[in-house]
């Protein structure tokens, strides 16, 4: 009847498995349109019914950036150069915060989602995507204000340097996107048969900004901790908080050996997280 | 001429873990894991039952699906039907990917699209418009194909005038109308539907059943349809599989399908013989046989509103008494009890031997789908005793008719909720 009824003509398969790697653009490009709905969702919903709407994305770093300036460089004593503390803050605070909202984001993928991933299919790497994607507006607003206190201290006359390299800037922040999103989607998995995970990631992510030198440059934890600096400099966001500083105010060093290393660790890490996020979705629902 | 195969199924089979997952499963993942660097198979694979939920087993794993194979061809339009637990979701939820098989394939030459649940990822802070984009999104529509058919969706659910207020504030049964406005305007080659015509009112239901049946007489799009609505199924499909723990016992014409589903399983069936070791007993009393009769009769399993459904007991008296009365209890297919019903009043002494009873219910009495009997027998002139009481239930189908002799009458082809029908009377209408 069919001249192409041939038995090797199938559209798809549903198989057992996976195949052991296979990240389906074809099928996530399919459904771009999901992925661009699911972020205009997450940007719009997130503040309905409040009054200051968007005006939270604000509040939340300026807040922590006053705390900390207060905290570590008016108490503790913390040195920054010639930028003002505040502005150091905030700049590591700001990176740092698209880091946390993409991993937090993430990790709960599947147990979030649980309900209408048990109803329907789609491919499931959208819904991660989408928050990083979303967060990435987010970091945009917050960016804005970092550049608004950036230009204000500028004419209040403090010495403010760019960097040559800021235009690597994008590219920096890519690479922090990708490592929350490995990294959420390996937990997000793990977190489907162990619920400790989802424990963990509460306070291991405060303590983990700790040694991501967001709130001091990495050369003083060398100084004082010569002991315990391997920490810090074992943390590839350390290196990446540290560049965004250097590109954004110009202290700091730029460690071209260990940006090489985030890069590596990222890859690697997004690559062992999709590995495993294919293999979980697949019948996650029978463990949620 | 070869058919065109849009469909094939290959020894599908499911395995389930019972109780509590997440406790107690590290040390098997850990063994799973350690054989499976040997190079052996999963060692749990090999453990596991039937998925008979009421009997007590001793494994912690089930087989929720069994080697299912099956071939669907373009345009069919395939009913599953099963009791509960017998694996129809968990075979829709394999179809349409939300999770995979454990062992076995599914080929397919079309896009699934499942209707597994009406208004998934509906968010109510959303308004409807924008819900209808993200729903579509959800169910594998393209933005473009959704703006195209976003008037005519509009149109059917009938929610035009709060399509720009946030889902939040509609009624439940608008929230349903707009799901299901979105999914019936989805084009996939092959649609997965579970039971979502039961939503709605009256009106809706209607739209909704002739939308299914719109697309399934064009005949290009692929359906499988699972339903416990033997009506429904009995309209839609084309071709019917039964499912029982896991297997398929089935698989052909509609109506031998429905016939096979309604009498498959020995524990309900319309007819029912005992032995003498398991016969429902007392010292006095000993059921041999119960069975579904029609007006002439004859024993069968499927009557129309308009026939009486007959009873016949059978039992066998033990010791001869004055002292025992006969009841009866009819349950619809869900579960509700609709009536019981005995002997009344009446002096009988039995000799010890064989006896017979009929209990006729009359016709346009009960409503429409499976109704469910137990029979039972007790004593009360002295002190009170059941004999048995309800012991494996058998059952029978009413089936809905458009007829100038039932309550329907023939021109309301819409759905007649309620758990009996009669025809009441209605006195003509006065001017006041």
């Amino acid at each position: 009847m069919n001249d192409n009824n041939t038995p090797n003509d199938w559209l798809f398969e549903i198989t057992p498995k996976n195949k052991f790697f296979s990240l389906n653009l074809k099928e996530v490009w399919q459904y771009r349109d999901l992925l661009l709905l699911f972020v205009k969702r997450d940007v719009i919903t997130v503040y309905k019914q409040t009054v200051l709407g968007p005006l939270w994305y604000l509040i939340q770093p300026l807040f922590t950036s006053v705390t900390f300036t207060i905290i570590f460089n008016n108490v503790a004593g913390i040195d920054t150069g010639t930028v003002p503390p505040f502005l150091f803050n905030l700049a590591g605070i700001t990176v740092w915060n698209y880091f946390t909202a993409c991993l937090t984001g993430t990790s709960d993928t599947f147990k979030a989602n649980a309900a209408i991933f048990g109803k329907v299919y789609f491919p499931r790497i959208i819904t991660p995507l989408s928050v990083v994607i979303s967060n990435l507006v987010k970091f945009g607003i917050q960016f804005l204000i970092f550049i608004g206190f950036y230009i204000f201290y500028y004419f209040q006359g403090a010495n403010l340097g760019l960097n040559g390299l800021i235009l690597f800037f994008p590219i920096l922040i890519i690479i922090m996107g990708l490592l929350g999103l490995g990294l959420g989607m390996l937990i997000s998995a793990m977190v489907t048969k162990y619920r400790d995970f989802s424990h963990l990631i509460g306070f291991g992510i405060q303590l983990l900004m700790y040694l991501s030198a967001v709130m001091y440059p990495m050369s003083l934890i060398k100084d004082k901790l010569p002991g315990y600096g391997w920490l810090v400099e074992y943390n590839p966001l350390a290196y990446i908080i540290e560049t965004a500083r250097y590109m954004l105010l110009d202290v700091g060093e730029v460690s071209f050996l260990g940006l090489s290393y985030t890069l590596t660790v990222t890859i690697a890490v997004f690559f062992i997280g999709l590995l495993v996020f294919n293999k979980t979705e697949k019948s996650f629902i029978d463990t949620v | 001429m070869k058919k065109d195969i849009i469909l094939k199924a290959e020894n599908i089979s499911k395995q389930y873990r019972l109780g509590q997952v997440g406790t107690g499963t590290l040390s098997h993942d850990v063994n799973r894991w350690w054989h499976k660097i040997r190079g052996k198979q999963n060692p749990y694979l090999k453990i596991g039952e039937t998925n008979d939920r009421s009997t007590k087993g001793n494994s912690d794993y089930v087989w929720a699906l069994q080697d299912i194979n099956f071939e669907v061809e373009r345009g069919e339009v395939l009913g599953i039907i099963g009791k509960n637990g017998a694996g129809k979701s968990t075979l829709l939820k394999i179809l349409s990917k939300v999770t995979a098989p454990t062992t076995g394939s599914i080929k397919s030459r079309g896009r699934i699209a499942s209707l597994l649940e009406v208004g998934t990822g509906f968010n109510g802070e959303m308004t409807g418009r924008e819900n209808i984009f993200l729903n579509g999104a959800i169910l594998g529509m393209t933005k473009k194909e959704i703006s195209s058919k976003l008037d005519e969706i509009i149109e059917f659910s009938g929610c035009e005038r709060y399509i720009d207020t946030p889902v939040k504030r509609y009624s439940s049964g608008m929230t349903v109308r707009l799901a299901f406005a979105v999914a019936a305007f989805l084009e996939p080659e092959i649609l997965v539907i579970d039971e979502v015509l039961a939503v709605g009112d009256a009106e809706f239901q209607k739209k909704a059943i002739g939308k299914m049946q719109d697309i399934s007489r064009e005949g290009s799009r692929t359906v499988l349809f699972v339903s416990h609505n033997m009506a429904a199924v009995k309209s839609l499909c084309t071709r019917g599989i039964v499912l029982e723990h896991g297997n398929i016992v089935f698989a052909g014409e509609t109506e031998d399908a429905i016939e096979e589903y309604l009498n498959f399983d020995n524990d309900v069936s319309s007819k029912k013989k005992y032995n003498k070791s398991d016969a429902p007993s007392s010292e006095i009393i000993r059921l041999l046989e119960t069975e579904v009769i029609s007006e002439s009769f004859e024993n069968k399993s499927d009557y129309f509103i308009s026939e009486s459904v007959g009873i016949r007991i059978k039992f066998e008296i033990l010791i001869a008494t004055d002292d025992l009365v006969l009841g009866l209890n009819l349950y619809n297919n869900e579960e509700v009890h609709i009536l019981s019903s005995h002997q009344k009043d009446q002096n009988l002494n039995y000799d010890v031997g064989i006896y017979q009873t009929i209990v006729w219910f009359p016709n346009n009495f009960l409503s429409e789908g499976i109704h469910f009997c137990g029979v039972a027998a007790m004593s009360y002139k002295g002190i009170f005793t059941v004999h048995f009481h309800d012991v494996n239930k058998f059952c029978f189908n009413i089936i809905d008719e458009i007829s100038i002799d039932t309550a329907r009458g023939m021109k309301y082809k819409g759905k007649l909720p309620g758990i009996v029908r009669p025809i009441l009377n209605w006195d003509d209408i006065v001017c006041l």
